[in-house]
């Protein structure tokens, strides 16, 4: 009797189990306009508008004519387009005497950031190096004075470094520059080398002394062909920085040597006669393009470096 | 067997890790000479009254009365704490905001994060010449909004001495706040994905589980984050010397270029000296207690 | 003729003296095993042989030389990382090469040892492969080959199986037996594991807190560990531990609560018989069901949890009120709750003054 009366309820297609459960069933639907999404979307794109705001600004500014920047509002795209002052911003804007353009201190730039990045990284990864896996006496202590040191407001050591730099004959000259980027480089590279190395296992060290190499040997054999993405992180790092100073180039520098920050900031800010603005905003440009390039090529790797660098404070 | 050979004598402690010695030469040197002697030398030429040239001519705390008597100084320092306090607050806030905006798995998060970031990878000149524009009183943002019909809209932040440091805030905030959320957003990537599941299972509001559970949990990432937005306070220089060059009428100098204008421009060392120094002990009073909670803690745990 | 001899070696980091006026010799082709808990300082003893830490105090020796403040390379070992510690961008073969290099062996001298080490490890397919591309394993075996080619008279073994899975670990002990059957060089080997160390060792120093607790064979350190630490230490299940006392007249008799243990079997090593003592008897040891009342002590216990493992079972019971373990057979049938006899020969068991923790 149950059998047949089972045989009858299949038959008629109905499920007395799912009867008794109906209700949602299968994947919940879902909405990409839900209120959540439009207000998480929405203030997302306008923060985004923000910030690309001057970016915007300052390149339509950088393709008008003065005549339209006087009449126009910031903001709206250029009706003529014109690379003029891009031509003059790099080429024949004065500072002072020199009317020769950004191109001095892009060379300039170049010149210094260039010997800097490597100078700098290969004191401060060999400095990492000793002190994660030759730990000798008194090694910590120069260490922790390092990086207290990185705390210290730099205005604080300018002016004995100049009276170093001066005995040694190198102030003003492009070395002295480079000597200071890798002091104030070093705490946080050696920091990053040093944070590096130590999560390199201990033993692969004790196995490469065990196999007779030296300090040198480990290093440049066993360390640095595994460290290379540290490497690049603090090549970006050392970039940015370097490219991006401001404060050393105009104190250890002489005008004719200036790096492009420097420059920069007199063509804009100089006194004398009437304000080009778009050719400023064209240099502004130049400036930032370096590193600007060095952010978009890099990524998660820039990231990371900022990330090691923040603790530099 | 016998206890002769080679090895008999302990080879001088001196000449251990030799190799490793010659190659911390760099880091020493600088440890000790500038970091170290550095300091030390600013310190005690803060109590001489040299000017143009160091000299030893001990002259007491007179640098330091006249460093707090000077109006420019009184007025940098003022500034200092306004803008110090603001971008704390705001680079905080806004940083965490986006941070969490960003933590909501959600689409495109890769290019918000590069939008956010990239004034960072900007100098502070190149942001203070930005700025310097967009708040053109004559043909920034002001104008334009004059342009629409409000016609006694006033922003002139740059050419207003009561207001000037909060331009110089918007531009510090548009260029500094990309890192406190990458910092930010580190911290939030690093709580346990558990936490979340519990307080959903447990119907606790997100906002609520933001404030009582995340926040704290997240209490080393916010210490650290306040620390390095803190000595970048101290540091600002570029941006003010880009944006406004301390105008109008010194009405946005900052310690750190009071020191670099006594340093190299009014050939009077001592002030320069006395002003670092000032300098050194604020970074000291923040920074001090943070490394004893931070480091200090540990040693007896 | 010895072939490793440490004296009265002594390491302090600081005022922590991790390694207490250590003295062992080591005969050459010994294969020992350096036996303790995590932070015993066995690893610690291994480094400080390897020259990898300089000692505090003392001598070292390696085949009658004094290497005591000889740099690693020179002291004529060969070491095996637990974590292998292979170079990783280097190929197997670069691996195998690099020390010979540094130390400028001729070329062909190191092909010819490469050859041979690959042969023996059975590592001749995994040559030109990077670390990376091998299976813990096969790492294992190319870190042992790395000391292989040096050609040296002591290997020194850090824990070099603890990171591989219960069944490789398994394989590789036999592996590594073998070839030290084979090679019959002098093995220091530091490990955590007492099935290791039982199974290959020739002599093993069980260690705790920077001192050697007993130093002799598996057979002896198991059978009649010299204190209640080793006692407890080897075996699992660990020992029973009863306390008790001996009897009034004369010390042929010991007693825990009511129960009393004939102990005229007992081979006593010492005079001393203090009032309280600590006796000892490996669950192994015990004999359950009819079969025991044939042994020299037999009683009676409630069986409280029974623990199948397969091919034999562990029962706790109840034996004076205390927790009382045995081992029977994996087929025998027993149920909590069951009172079952059970018996052991005193003989095999230990006893320890309960002060000084030290065998009687």
């Amino acid at each position: 009797m149950a059998d047949i009366q089972t045989l009858n309820t299949v038959a008629a297609g109905i499920d007395p189990v799912a009867d008794r459960m109906s209700g949602p069933q299968g994947a919940r639907p879902r909405r990409a306009l839900s209120r959540r999404n439009i207000f998480l979307y929405g203030t997302l794109i306008l923060v985004a508008a923000y910030y690309l705001v001057p970016l915007y600004v300052m390149i339509v500014t950088s393709l008008k004519g003065m005549p339209e920047i006087r009449l126009g509002n910031i903001f709206s795209p250029p009706v003529e387009i014109t690379f003029e002052p891009w031509v003059k911003a790099w080429a024949t804007a004065c500072t002072g005497l020199n009317c020769d353009g950004l191109s001095r201190g892009f060379w300039n730039s170049v010149q210094i950031t260039v010997p800097s990045v490597i100078f700098s990284i290969a004191v401060a990864s060999v400095n990492g190096y000793a002190l994660a896996n030759w730990r000798f006496k008194g090694a910590d202590t120069f260490f922790t004075i390092l990086i207290v040191g990185a705390f210290i407001p730099y205005q604080v050591m300018i002016y004995p470094i100049v009276i170093l730099l001066r005995e040694i004959g190198l102030y003003g000259s492009l070395w002295g520059l480079v000597i200071v980027h890798s002091i104030f480089g070093m705490p946080i590279l050696t920091l990053l080398f040093r944070n590096y190395f130590s999560s390199v296992p201990e033993e692969l060290f004790k196995a490469a002394r065990v196999d007779g190499a030296g300090f040198w040997r480990i290093y440049f054999v066993i360390m640095l062909p595994m460290a290379l993405p540290i490497f690049v992180v603090a090549i970006i790092l050392q970039i940015t920085g370097i490219w991006n100073d401001f404060l050393f180039g105009v104190i250890y520098t002489k005008p004719d040597t200036y790096p492009m920050t420097v420059q920069l900031n007199n063509i804009v800010n100089s006194v004398q006669g009437v304000k080009e603005y778009n050719v400023n905003m064209a240099a502004t440009i130049l400036t930032g393009l370096v590193p600007l390039a060095v952010y978009f090529v890099s990524g998660k790797l820039f990231v990371r470096g900022i990330a090691a660098g923040a603790v530099k404070g | 067997m016998s206890t002769s050979g080679n090895a008999q004598r302990r080879p001088s402690q001196l000449f251990r890790n030799l190799n490793a010695k010659v190659a911390s030469i760099p880091m020493i040197l600088t440890a000790l000479l500038v970091f170290l002697g550095g300091t030390v030398w600013t310190i005690v030429y803060s109590f001489t009254n040299s000017k143009l040239l160091p000299r030893l001519k001990f002259v007491g705390l007179d640098q330091y009365e006249r460093l707090w008597s000077a109006p420019r100084w009184l007025t940098s320092i003022e500034n200092l704490l306004v803008y110090g306090v603001l971008s704390l607050i705001f680079s905080l806030v806004i940083g965490f905001v986006l941070a969490a905006l960003l933590d909501q798995k959600i689409r495109f998060e890769g290019v918000f994060r590069t939008i956010f970031l990239y004034p960072f990878a900007l100098s502070f000149v190149v942001t203070g010449l930005t700025w310097q524009w967009i708040l053109n009183p004559d043909f920034g943002v002001q104008n334009i909004v004059r342009a629409m019909g409000w016609e006694s809209f006033t922003f002139n932040p740059l050419y207003d001495q009561d207001i000037v440091i909060y331009g110089i805030l918007i531009a510090g905030l548009w260029q500094g706040t990309g890192l406190i959320m990458c910092l930010m957003l580190a911290g939030l990537r690093g709580i346990d994905e558990d936490i979340w599941k519990a307080a959903r299972v447990d119907g606790i509001p997100m906002w609520k589980t933001y404030l009582f559970i995340v926040i704290p949990m997240m209490r080393p990432v916010f210490i650290t984050t306040l620390v390095i937005i803190a000595s970048g306070i101290v540091r600002l220089y570029d941006l003010v010397v880009a944006q406004t060059s301390g105008g109008p009428g010194g009405a946005s100098e900052v310690p750190a270029k009071y020191v670099y204008d006594y340093m190299f421009l009014a050939q009077n060392l001592g002030q320069g000296f006395a002003a670092s120094t000032m300098m050194l002990l604020s970074v000291a009073i923040i920074v001090v207690p943070w490394a004893y909670l931070e480091f200090g803690g540990h040693k007896r745990g | 003729m010895t072939s490793v001899s440490i004296r009265d070696l002594s390491l302090k980091f600081g005022a922590l003296e991790v390694l207490k006026s250590l003295s062992i010799d080591i005969e050459d082709g010994e294969f020992l095993v350096l036996l303790g808990p995590s932070g015993c300082g066995k690893s610690t003893l291994l480094n400080c042989i390897a020259g990898l830490l300089d000692i505090s105090g003392g001598q070292i020796f390696i085949k009658g030389r004094n290497v005591t403040w000889e740099e690693p390379k020179d002291r004529g070992i060969g070491m095996v990382f637990q974590s292998y510690a292979l170079y990783p961008q280097m190929t197997v073969k670069g691996n195998l090469s690099f020390g010979l290099k540094t130390a400028k062996v001729p070329k062909d001298e190191i092909a010819r040892r490469i050859a041979r080490a690959a042969e023996v490890l059975q590592i001749e397919p995994l040559l030109e492969r990077k670390p990376a591309q091998l299976s813990g394993g096969q790492r294992q075996r190319v870190a042992i080959g790395r000391a292989l080619v040096r050609d040296v008279d002591v290997f020194l073994f850090d824990e070099p199986l603890s990171n591989l899975d219960a069944k490789l670990r398994a394989e590789l002990r036999v592996e590594i037996k073998r070839l030290h059957h084979r090679l019959k060089n002098t093995m220091i080997y530091v490990t955590h594991d007492q099935i290791e160390a039982l199974t290959l060792a020739d002599r093993i120093a069980i260690m705790r807190n920077g001192i050697i607790q007993q130093l002799a064979s598996p057979y002896e350190i198991y059978n009649r560990p010299v204190n209640l630490y080793v006692a407890g230490f080897m075996g699992s299940p660990g020992m029973n531990f009863l306390e008790g006392e001996f009897a009034p007249h004369g010390a042929a008799e010991l007693s825990f609560g009511a129960t009393k243990v004939p102990l005229d079997r007992y081979p006593f090593v010492s005079d001393e018989r203090p009032s309280r003592v600590i006796f000892g008897i490996r669950p192994e040891h015990v004999t359950c069901g009819p079969a025991s009342a044939s042994e020299p002590f037999s009683t009676e216990v409630e069986i409280e949890v029974v623990e199948p493992m397969g091919a034999d079972t562990l029962v706790w019971a109840i034996l004076d009120g205390k927790e009382f373990r045995f081992r029977v057979d994996g087929q025998s049938e027993m149920r909590e709750g069951d009172r079952v006899r059970i018996g052991f020969d005193p003989a095999r068991a230990s006893i320890f003054d309960a002060a000084t923790e030290l065998r009687l």
